[in-house]
């Protein structure tokens, strides 16, 4: 399953945006080394300027969090828990157990989307595949997606970067998928710990290698893909160890949109209530 | 520091610190989270994104929530013949929705060149598509309904004319007032909508304190303008006594960690502050009749509190273990 070489999806020319097919990313922490080979080519292919070379005093990352210049991040996760079966070696004399995590983390192109449902402009718009794609030309910065985003994904570029006042994100090599080709950072990646392919593949394999390692050991395995909230799934999810708290994604993300109901009741009812007020200030004290 | 078993000690002692908090504070780097998380969340970085709006947007809340609601007093105005103070209010709304409000919008905006495609789509599930388009049609309204008004309080035109004239200024100035309502509230809307815990928590809230605000504000202005009125005293009355039980019903509505930049952090009191302001100390100005020390302090309320409502979302927005403490509720 892992490692199919040259005869894997990461590989292979597609006609996925022609055939109007749903496709993913399917990122397994488990076999990902941590080498940042797909932040690399993100950022080469897509000219993504870079956002300053300053260590986070934490773990080994220094990337920090996703935003507009940073549309792979690598996590540096260090947990006291045993990874599966491993032993690890001694971080104190009562040898408490030790393990490090990496995940690479990207744009979850949700299902329904927090940041294309906000757009006043209609720059973000759903592709062919199913991914959210924001349109430079047509974004003027209004910066309502960046409240908007359940997993605080998207930003505005600030001066004085290329292109600054945009809102960024992973476009899912919107692009690249056009020619055929597959996204850079899946493209890399050298133990494909990223996997690019057909949304419902991707889902089976990720549900077959929960379960694969479930048996050897990793009994904290599950897949992060919040298909009950009201993001109803995402297109690019994810095998987790442990809890999703600890990577920093939102166990019941929601998209805001739910919210609007009782919001616009609580305006209407203001609204009246404030002519109300006026007409009977008039009418009586007048 | 020099060799010797006190200096090993120190650095025993650090580590120790190091391993049970996770955390040492002192001189040199603070190492927040490092190497093991004690806290829940990705070493301490944000879950969802805290907004990038400057101080332009709680400014276009304050003058639109006012030149909204101006709308609203130059219509009850209008019906019951006080064209002088109808005027006066269809100023406020014209020179606060159709001029100030779009500057500082644009202003705000990362590529203000493209504020044109504001008006590219309507999309009735985005607060800001819709607020773009309120805003328009407040402007398309209040100012021909303005000129319309002047025009026929000088009497320019002669007889038929001038009858248009006031029939086309009474509709404008009732399209005023209905998207001069809308104006002042879709704003709490706006921020209710979104990913940020202190906000989305409180968005039956925000629309009623962002429109009272409003209308408060706009009855201030205009006493300030000279127009000491009983009705507006009135309108005074009703604004300031919603916000001070708005005040209470915020100090009543915790939600834990998850609104904690409400309640714990020093931003939460530019909002308590201004509520203040424009609740009880409004009312009891206005109570002893000191009504232009009424209509300041509810103008700074009303100000201070769209400003500390920005900076709780930045506050909250930043904070982890706020948005996993919202997924409770």
């Amino acid at each position: 399953m892992i490692g199919e070489g040259l005869q894997s999806t990461n590989q292979r020319k597609h006609s996925y945006v022609r055939d109007h097919v749903e496709v993913g990313f399917f990122t397994d922490p488990t076999v990902c080394i941590g080498c940042k080979a797909c932040e690399v080519a993100c950022k080469e292919w897509n000219q993504v300027p870079d956002d300053g070379f300053t260590w986070s005093g934490n773990s080994y990352d220094n990337t920090g969090h996703l935003g507009a210049s940073t549309w792979r991040h690598v996590m540096f996760l260090e947990q006291d828990r045993p990874k599966g079966n491993q032993v690890a070696g001694p971080m104190s004399l009562d040898q408490d157990p030790f393990r490090w995590v990496f995940l690479s983390d990207v744009c979850k192109h949700c299902e329904e989307a927090g940041c294309l449902e906000a757009c006043p402009t209609g720059s973000i718009v759903r592709t062919e595949v199913g991914s959210v794609l924001v349109q430079n030309d047509v974004c003027n910065g209004c910066g309502y997606c960046v409240v908007s985003c359940p997993f605080g994904v998207i930003d505005r570029r600030p001066e004085p970067l290329h292109d600054a006042g945009g809102a960024f994100k992973c476009t899912f090599c919107y692009d690249r998928q056009k020619s055929g080709l597959v996204p850079a950072c899946a493209k890399v990646c050298p133990t494909e710990s990223i996997v690019f392919g057909r949304l419902d593949d991707l889902r089976a394999r990720g549900a077959k290698r929960v379960e694969q390692l479930q048996q050897s050991g990793y009994k904290d395995a599950q897949l992060y893909d919040p298909t009950e909230t009201s993001v109803r799934g995402i297109h690019a999810f994810f095998l987790i160890l442990g809890e999703p708290e600890a990577y920093g994604l939102p166990p019941k993300p929601q998209i805001p949109t739910i919210y609007l109901k009782s919001a616009w009741i609580s305006a209407f009812a203001t609204a009246i209530a404030s002519i109300i007020a006026t007409l009977a200030g008039f009418a009586f004290f007048s | 520091m020099t060799n010797g078993p006190q200096a090993e000690q120190r650095l025993e002692q650090l580590r120790e610190e190091a391993w049970k908090k996770g955390v040492v504070p002192g001189k040199g780097v603070d190492v927040a989270g490092g190497p093991i998380p004690r806290k829940p969340g990705y070493y301490g970085q944000p879950v969802v994104k805290p907004p990038v709006w400057t101080w332009e947007i709680p400014l276009y809340f304050f003058f639109g929530g006012m030149a909204g609601m101006s709308g609203v007093i130059a219509s009850g105005a209008i019906i019951f013949h006080q064209v002088d103070l109808a005027r006066a209010a269809m100023w406020v709304a014209a020179v606060g929705g159709a001029v100030l409000s779009p500057i500082l919008l644009i202003m705000d905006l990362g590529r203000p060149h493209l504020f044109l495609n504001m008006l590219r789509v309507f999309k009735h599930r985005s607060a800001m598509s819709m607020g773009a388009w309120i805003l328009s049609a407040f402007g398309a309204c209040a100012v021909p309904g303005l000129i319309a008004l002047e025009l026929h309080a000088h009497q320019i035109f002669p007889g038929t004319l001038d009858q248009l004239l006031r029939v086309a200024a009474g509709l404008l100035i009732f399209g005023s007032a209905i998207f001069g309502t809308l104006l002042a509230t879709y704003t709490g809307v706006l921020i209710g909508a979104t990913a940020i815990p202190a906000w989305f928590l409180h968005r039956t809230l925000l629309p009623i304190h962002f429109g009272t605000a409003g209308l408060g504000s706009a009855a201030a202005v205009l006493e300030l303008l000279g127009h000491r009125i009983p009705a507006l005293n009135f309108i005074g009355f009703y604004a300031a006594g919603v916000e001070t039980a708005l005040l209470v019903w915020l100090s009543v509505d915790k939600h834990g960690a998850a609104d904690r930049a409400i309640h714990d952090h020093g931003s939460g009191w530019l909002i308590r502050i201004g509520e203040v302001l424009n609740g009880p100390l409004a009312l009891v100005l206005r109570f002893f009749a000191f009504i232009p020390f009424a209509a300041i302090s509810f103008l700074l309320g009303a100000l201070v509190s769209r400003i500390g409502w920005i900076a709780v979302g930045k506050v909250s927005g930043a904070d982890p273990e706020s948005v996993f403490a919202a997924e409770h509720y």
